[in-house]
């Protein structure tokens, strides 16, 4: 019974990497066309959504860590980037720097304390951090408690573009995803990510080989918080809005929702999960409370009977990574 | 009247006894939650769900089949725990091949499910439950006035407590028990159905969570989010504590509910916090927990 026989994530078969670049490139054409066809905010909210998913998965899918409080990166980020853009004028791009700068911060500390346990009390230590800090978001004056900070201003990129109409924003948004997602891929197939992977399938014996996984943990840990956090100051830009739903537990649960359905440690899947999970709620938006039961039921089906996602199983049944 | 710290004794000793409340509901919460990772090794995300549910089958039972506060402290636990007992034989059991973090995730979906329903059909705002007659009015003790009820449940939650304590350290049946924690497929070659006393040890940490419910009826609302904050402030404990030892539980849960409540007096804006900067300060001195063994 103590001994867990079966990691985190789907096993992948060892075919390259080719497969994933003719994903990639189907991905962005998808990307490119999407604004004319949908709405391009709600768009850009998968995009931004997709990133927050991608970062989470960095840290579940490579290095076996389940963080249950990514909501309090995604969050505080979102309130950094509005107070940054709306109170001190900064451009967007530089507002959107400071809150993956806080996010990586607050990763730091979180990092630290968290990673000095394993398994499911680094889960329950991560969920406890964020609850506190969710608290604080409740409390301190610049958040404007639940009201959050609104009307936060777009602004002109670099001083020069005006982001104010929806596909000049969404270029941006688009720009910065890929940017992100392009960065994890690298980390992902580093030797860095390499040594990522030994920990998640054994971190005793990749001790014994002379790495230090604390140091690699934290590393990641980080690097995932900012990368969070990058997601959620964009996020508060395309809506103007940074507010209490953003740092409460539910995001963080969320999240893992997204990466779950889309399947763990894939490149591919916390991008799909997203898009289903955004969508679901956009669509299903009328059936009120139903969501979050809805949301519940797909947790325990997801658990019991479809732990490898929708891009896992696709990818089984194609015998190919994605 | 006198004071202590410049604070009146009377509402120190008041906020001494909120303490001692929530600290009941921390002990008995974080005592289930550790009966259930012993023997499952699953960290059940749905106990603040179940323990809700314990409030609201008081509150239906006094509705629509006029049982009272005395019933439910004996028929909720016994119907929740019901349920605990249908969740670990259809879905629990499947997963304990698998990595830990795949019963946490279930169980937190199973939460999501339980209070969304709840939500759908009694509304988000509290529903008010009596005091039942026999525990209302209180005892003058001279340096400050105890309500009965409050008295009540901290006598309950200690015996349940000790009682939990005693069975599991103390008796044949908690010995059979702690083997099949150590080793499982030794203690079934003995002839012990230990898949069953899995099922069974479940369904029993449920129960005393719906029981905690109960007890929470006539102080808090009974409300469907009433377990959703608790329950991480729980696991802050679980945190604290480690989950190495029963009587670890509920020491840590009646300190730190004594901790918190006088914060509430001292420094009223970290009451909500200061249960997880302890958490963080245990990491950083005593990683393992003050109870805890290993990781």
């Amino acid at each position: 019974m103590s001994q867990a026989t079966e990691t985190l994530t789907a096993p992948v078969s060892q075919s390259g990497s080719r497969s994933q670049s003719y994903a990639f490139a189907l991905l962005l054409l998808l990307m490119v066309l999407a604004p004319f066809v949908a709405y391009p905010v709600f768009v850009m909210k998968v995009l931004c959504f997709a990133l927050f998913a991608c970062a989470f998965n960095l840290l579940i899918g490579y290095v076996g860590l389940l963080s249950f409080g990514h909501a309090l990166f995604f969050g505080w980020a979102s309130y950094a980037t509005a107070h940054a853009a709306k109170v001190w004028g900064l451009t967007p791009e530089l507002a959107i720097l400071f809150g993956g700068l806080v996010a990586g911060g607050l990763g730091l500390v979180t990092g630290l304390l968290a990673i000095r346990r394993q398994g499911i009390y680094f889960a329950m230590i991560t969920l406890a951090l964020a609850q506190m800090m969710f608290f604080f978001a409740l409390q301190a004056p610049f958040t404007h408690g639940e009201d959050g900070i609104q009307a936060v201003p777009r602004g002109r990129l670099f001083g020069i573009v005006d982001l104010s109409g929806d596909m000049a924003m969404y270029a941006l948004v688009l720009a910065i995803f890929v940017g992100c997602f392009l960065l994890i891929s690298r980390i992902i197939h580093s030797p860095f990510g390499e040594v990522l992977k030994a920990i998640r399938e054994n971190e005793t014996r990749a001790i014994s080989l002379g790495y230090r996984t604390e140091r690699y943990k934290l590393v990641a840990f980080v690097l995932s918080a900012t990368l969070a956090g990058i997601a959620g100051g964009t996020k508060a830009l395309v809506f103007g809005l940074a507010s209490l739903t953003d740092v409460h537990w539910t995001m963080s649960g969320e999240v893992v929702l997204m990466v779950l359905v889309g399947g763990l440690g894939t490149v591919f899947g916390p991008v799909v999960g997203a898009f289903v999970i955004i969508a679901m709620q956009n669509y299903l938006a009328g059936f009120g409370q139903w969501v979050t039961v809805i949301q519940g039921v797909i947790f325990v089906v997801c658990v019991i009977a479809f732990r490898r996602g929708v891009i896992g199983e696709l990818a089984n049944l194609l015998r190919i990574r994605l | 009247m006198f004071e202590i710290f410049g604070i009146p004794s009377n509402a120190l000793f008041s906020q001494l006894l909120i303490g001692l409340i929530n600290g009941s509901f921390y002990a008995l919460l974080s005592l289930g939650l550790a009966v259930i990772f012993g023997m499952l090794n699953i960290i059940n995300f749905s106990h603040g769900a179940q323990y809700m549910m314990g409030a609201f089958v008081a509150y239906l039972l006094l509705q629509y089949s006029g049982l009272n506060y005395w019933w439910a402290l004996i028929v909720a636990p016994i119907l929740v725990g019901l349920t605990g007992v249908l969740i670990e034989r259809l879905l629990l059991q499947w997963l304990y091949k698998l990595d830990h973090l795949y019963g946490l995730l279930l169980t937190f979906g199973l939460a999501l499910i339980i209070e969304g329903v709840f939500r759908n059909y009694f509304g988000a705002s509290g529903l008010p439950y009596q005091v039942p007659d026999a525990l209302r009015g209180g005892t003058n003790l001279g340096f400050m006035f105890l309500p009965n009820y409050r008295a009540w449940v901290i006598f309950i939650s200690l015996v349940v407590c000790f009682g939990t304590w005693f069975v599991i350290e103390r008796t044949k049946l908690g010995s059979n028990l702690r083997a099949a924690t150590e080793n499982p497929t030794l203690v079934r070659a003995f002839g012990i159905n230990v898949p069953r006393m899995i099922t069974l040890t479940y369904g029993f940490g449920v129960a005393l969570a719906a029981l905690a419910g109960v007890m929470a009826a006539p102080i808090y609302n009974v409300s469907p989010q009433m377990g959703a904050d608790l329950i991480i402030v729980v696991f802050a404990v679980v945190v604290i504590g480690g989950m190495g030892s029963i009587m670890g539980a509920i020491v840590t849960g009646f300190g730190l509910g004594v901790v918190e409540g006088l914060t509430k007096v001292f420094f009223p804006e970290a009451s909500n916090t200061v249960i997880f900067v302890i958490m963080a300060i245990v990491l950083l001195i005593r990683p393992a927990g003050l109870f805890g063994r290993g990781t």
